[in-house]
């Protein structure tokens, strides 16, 4: 299972929940799964554009392969100058 | 618009064109004669991007009215290389990588050169001073002032 | 140069050869956006708003279209109501930020435009253009915009990110939380605790060359444009949103771009000038005056923010507090996101809360300025962690050390650093001669670290090979600071020939494949990652046709030094050059693409030492030295990797000492002049030391990091401190001006 974990920013939407463990293959099935745990979260977190999975930060990393011990952040929007 | 007609030798050429009274050298230089070489960087004499020399003097073109060039001698970017062989402020900016958008170069160079006819050992802090109504944004001056140097360098070796 | 990795055996890489573009720039044939001239081509010129804040209630433009030469005059209501429509909401903001449709929101906001036959006579039919307007009370800084009763900008902007969401609407368009441990716990194990707040002012990027912009519009419906732009791809896609047009039927190329920062990675004038050339059937041209783009032009975001720290003897900081609202101008998006990810991103701190408020106000919308949102922060952090060292009586560069993020470290926006190069910086400032050079009298010294992600993103290379053997390197990514000459580097190194054998082309947005803006410190990274793939495609095709030639397998073949060679010697080797001239025979042209979403974006931290001179007469702060150490992953172009460093940290020099936007109570701006508005020159400054630091990014071809955001980072904090350290007084706003350290200096003496 796959940790995931929210910044503070994220976490009304969590029901508070710092981190989860989620059963998924790609960052767009861990975020399906996510939606159906906490109906509305998807939505942001498809807005969000960057995912951090074990460290590297990815955008639009919806098709990104999760592996079983993945540590994926979901990150605010930040832009390059 | 009644438009005045202009004589004056650019780049050792002797060149005519016409202008409008109110127009800057900068947009006649631009729009008239086709040198796009000088900038426009402010149009208000604060950044040095139009730099041009006009009887050997570094001048804002931006600044100066187009018909005061009448009977001039003027030098811009595109004629500061001798028929193809760079000048040694060109080579040096260059090697020295001196700029990097290069949107303040053809100004920098000007005013350099005016800089090094006149001071051909200039120390650092003249170079600087004599340079300070020239803005580059990208290289926080460091290279410019050294390739200016190391021009000067290589012209009094001449 | 400080190198922690040895160059493995590079060629070009980490060479300094001449920068392929620069015999034109240094020629003045270098054709930047506003040297274009096309037949027939109209001059344009926007309309703007006197007014921070005003309902539009009619434009009349008969005088100004029955004026002499005047060809096209648009007003809001010739594009589509965005809104209306349902698109995204950042979508409509880009479209009312371009032409304002029922209110203006700051004073320089576009109204109308014009286009005529000269110049002159486009200027006189902007000024008859006849607005009417009821003036609205207006906000310019994030007290105002945040108090209670505060007007409003927006009538329907909630506050995201707040749970439950308020019922009310209000200026601020959203928070960010971060945090994580125990504050109290924390604070409770500190020997000293410092708790200050700051205020910056908003800068301007200050690029010497105005944005602009000529479009040509033809009958079928389809435009060319040129542009001055750090992303012609993107500039397509805003355009075509703003003109409600498909992006396929715009055609950018991307001029010479005459510096950026960050300002131009959004639109301001391509539909402007899209709209009257359609209506013309003429190319038209606008070009900004210096005074419009100070008004109208993104600069960054003023900021409020309050830091609480602790330390332990030994030096750990064992609690941060860090409290931030930036002005996002006139529509949301300040960076204060980026701002809450970076604030304490370079230390190892175990209980901490970051809060941050995107606020908009009456003032231009920011845009992306070098590293985003970083800089206030790293102020303000950076500033109360040398009143912290200086309590507990260590070094700053050793607390710095004692706290520093290291490979493994859990950053503070959530994910653990893979391997980084802060330790390195550090070190390389401890080593440096600066670091122990004898200070003067009123002279300080003071150090300050930075910390930027830098960014991947998209690109596509495509490379070709000539028939005499060289080769053109396609991208999309216009080149802002000699990244054409890391593009050739890195092929050449690939390819095996001589640089100068490699011509970089930056291609127009219908001639490579699709690539993302020039920002984020990524081009070297991204693009170059796409150019290696594209050159490794190229090696590959190279080596089937010389084992086709020799009629060998494949694995017969290597690929050394530009020429392809039997791995037994049994034939001699065929160069690159005698491959190309016979390729009709070997399955034709050479020539290979590669796109790519880039991954392993390396972080990029900066460690900056400045010395500094205070006039206690005159409260003039004079830098007297600076050395700027930063992790470039490696320098691909060194002198272009010093250049970045350069420019970022001269640019911060004037962030710390002189530059604010300066607006009158009816928040019209004072200063919009290089004049007024002063940034540093020649004269200002002394050289700039730099030290590349080389840890290279192990998810990189050649362990590129990026180099362009985080020199800016440090540079308010280093010089605050060392006037500190000179004078013994806390600067805690931003620009460090004469007056304000004088005032300081005087309270101190009471
Ligand atoms: S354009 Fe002439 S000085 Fe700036
Ligand atoms: S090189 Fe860009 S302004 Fe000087």
């Amino acid at each position: 299972m796959a940790q995931v974990h929210f910044s503070a920013g994220l976490r009304e939407l969590t029901e508070g929940l710092a981190q989860v463990e989620v059963d998924a293959s790609t960052v767009r099935g861990l975020i399906t799964a996510l939606d159906e745990m906490f109906p509305g979260v998807g939505d942001r977190l498809s807005e969000a554009s960057s995912v951090a999975i074990d460290g590297e930060i990815f955008t639009d990393a919806e098709y990104e392969p999760v592996s079983e011990n993945s540590e994926v952040h979901f990150l605010d929007i930040f832009q390059g100058g | 618009m009644p438009r005045t007609h202009i004589t004056t030798v650019i780049n050792g050429d002797e060149t005519e064109f016409l202008t409008e009274d109110g127009t800057s050298l900068l947009n006649a230089l631009r729009d008239e004669v086709g040198l796009t070489g000088a900038k426009e960087g402010c149009g208000t004499g604060d950044c040095g991007a139009c730099s041009i020399l006009v009887d050997d003097r570094v001048t804002c073109s931006c600044l100066m009215f187009a018909p005061e060039a009448d009977g001039t001698t003027i030098l811009t970017v595109e004629g500061l290389a001798d028929s193809g062989d760079l000048h040694p402020l060109q080579q040096c900016f260059l090697e020295g990588a001196a700029l990097q958008c290069g949107i303040c170069t053809p100004g920098f160079l000007m005013a350099a050169k005016a800089l090094l006819d006149k001071n051909p050992d200039p120390t650092e802090t003249e170079i600087r001073y004599a340079l300070a109504g020239n803005l580059c944004r990208c290289t926080g001056y460091d290279k410019i002032i050294r390739a200016v140097q190391e021009a000067a360098l290589e012209m009094r070796g001449k | 140069m400080a190198v922690t990795e040895e160059n493995p055996g590079y060629k070009w890489v980490g060479t300094r050869p001449i920068r392929p573009d620069g015999l034109e720039k240094v020629t003045g044939k270098a054709r930047f956006g506003a040297d274009l001239v096309l037949p027939g081509m109209l001059y344009g010129k926007v309309v703007r708003s006197p007014h921070a804040h005003a309902r539009i209630l009619s434009i009349d433009t008969s005088a100004a279209e029955s004026m002499e030469g005047v060809k096209a005059v648009i007003t809001g209501d010739d594009f589509p109501d965005l809104a209306a429509n349902g698109a995204h909401p950042s979508d409509v903001d880009v479209a009312n930020n371009t032409i304002a449709r029922d209110k203006v929101l700051y004073e320089g906001h576009v109204v109308a435009a014009v286009a005529a036959i000269t110049r002159e006579q486009a200027e006189a039919a902007a000024k008859a253009v006849e607005v009417t307007y009821e003036v609205l009370p207006h906000v310019l800084t994030v007290d105002e915009a945040m108090a209670d009763d505060a007007p409003l900008l927006h009538e329907g902007m909630i506050t995201k990110g707040v749970d439950p969401a308020p019922e009310e609407p209000s200026n601020i368009a959203s928070k960010i939380l971060h945090e994580r441990g125990d504050l109290e716990q924390g604070f409770g194990e500190a020997d000293a605790v410092v708790e200050r707040e700051f205020t910056t002012k908003p800068v301007h990027q200050g690029y010497i060359e105005p944005h602009a912009a000529v479009a040509d519009s033809n009958s079928d419906g389809r435009a060319n444009i040129w542009c001055s732009s750090q992303g012609h791809f993107q500039m397509r896609a805003y355009t075509a949103t703003v003109l409600g047009v498909s992006p396929g039927t715009l055609k950018v190329t991307a001029a010479e771009i005459g510096g950026g920062f960050g300002g131009k990675t959004v639109i301001y004038l391509e539909p402007l000038a899209v709209r009257p050339s359609q209506r013309a059937g003429r190319p038209v041209k606008l070009v900004m005056d210096r005074d419009e783009v100070f008004r109208a032009t993104g600069p960054t975001s003023g900021t409020r923010i309050k830091v609480k720290m602790g330390v332990s003897k030994d030096g750990k900081i064992t609690a941060a507090e860090v409290w931030m609202a930036y002005e996002a101008g006139a529509f949301a998006g300040s960076p204060v996101g980026a701002a809450g990810m970076t604030a304490i991103a370079c230390y190892d701190i175990p209980n901490f809360v970051v809060e941050g408020y995107d606020v908009v106000c009456n003032k231009p919308r920011v845009a992306a300025y070098r590293a985003p949102g970083a800089p206030m922060a790293a102020f303000a952090v950076e500033s109360v962690l040398d009143e912290l060292a200086r309590n507990i009586e260590m070094y700053a560069i050793d607390i710095r050390l004692a706290n520093a993020a290291v490979e493994g470290t859990q950053a503070a926006y959530g994910p653990k650093f893979p391997r980084i190069g802060f330790v390195e910086t550090l070190e390389a400032i401890k080593d440096h001669p600066n670091y122990t050079t004898e200070l003067g009298p009123n002279q300080g010294r003071g150090v300050a670290a930075g910390f930027w992600f830098n960014a991947g993103m998209m690109s596509s290379a495509t490379v070709h090979v000539n028939e005499n053997g060289t080769a053109t390197v396609v991208t999309g990514s216009p080149d802002i600071g000699g990244s054409r000459q890391s593009m050739a580097l890195m092929a050449a190194e690939e390819l095996g020939i001589p640089y100068e054998s490699i011509k970089p082309v930056v291609a127009d947005t219908e001639t490579v494949g699709f690539n993302d803006v020039t920002g984020g410190s990524r081009v070297t990274l991204a693009t170059g990652a796409a150019v290696v793939d594209a050159c490794r495609l190229i090696v590959e095709d190279l080596r089937a046709r010389a084992a086709k030639t020799w009629d060998v397998e494949l694995d017969q073949v290597e690929w050394v030094d530009g020429q392809a060679q039997h791995v037994e010697g049994a034939q001699p080797p065929l160069s690159l050059n005698d491959l190309a001239a016979k390729s009709g025979r070997t399955g034709g042209p050479i020539s290979a693409n590669a796109s790519l979403n880039s991954r392993g974006v390396g972080a990029g931290f900066s460690t900056q030492l400045c010395d500094v001179e205070v006039d206690p007469e005159t409260g003039v702060t004079r830098i007297v030295r600076y050395l700027t150490a930063q992790d470039a992953g490696r320098a691909i172009s060194p002198d272009y990797v010093e250049g970045q460093m350069q420019g970022g940290v001269v640019q911060g020099i004037g962030w710390a000492l002189n530059e604010e936007y300066i607006h009158d109570t009816e928040g019209v701006m004072e200063n919009p002049s290089f004049l007024d508005y002063r940034m540093p020159v020649a004269s200002d400054l002394p050289m700039i030391d730099c030290s590349i630091v080389e840890v290279p990014n192990p998810a990189h071809p050649y362990g590129v990091r990026g180099v362009g955001e985080v020199g800016i980072v440090p540079p308010m904090a280093a010089v605050g401190n060392a006037i500190h350290d000179a004078v013994n007084v806390r600067m805690t706003e931003l620009p460090m001006s004469p007056v304000k350290v004088l005032e300081a200096l005087n309270a101190h003496d009471e």
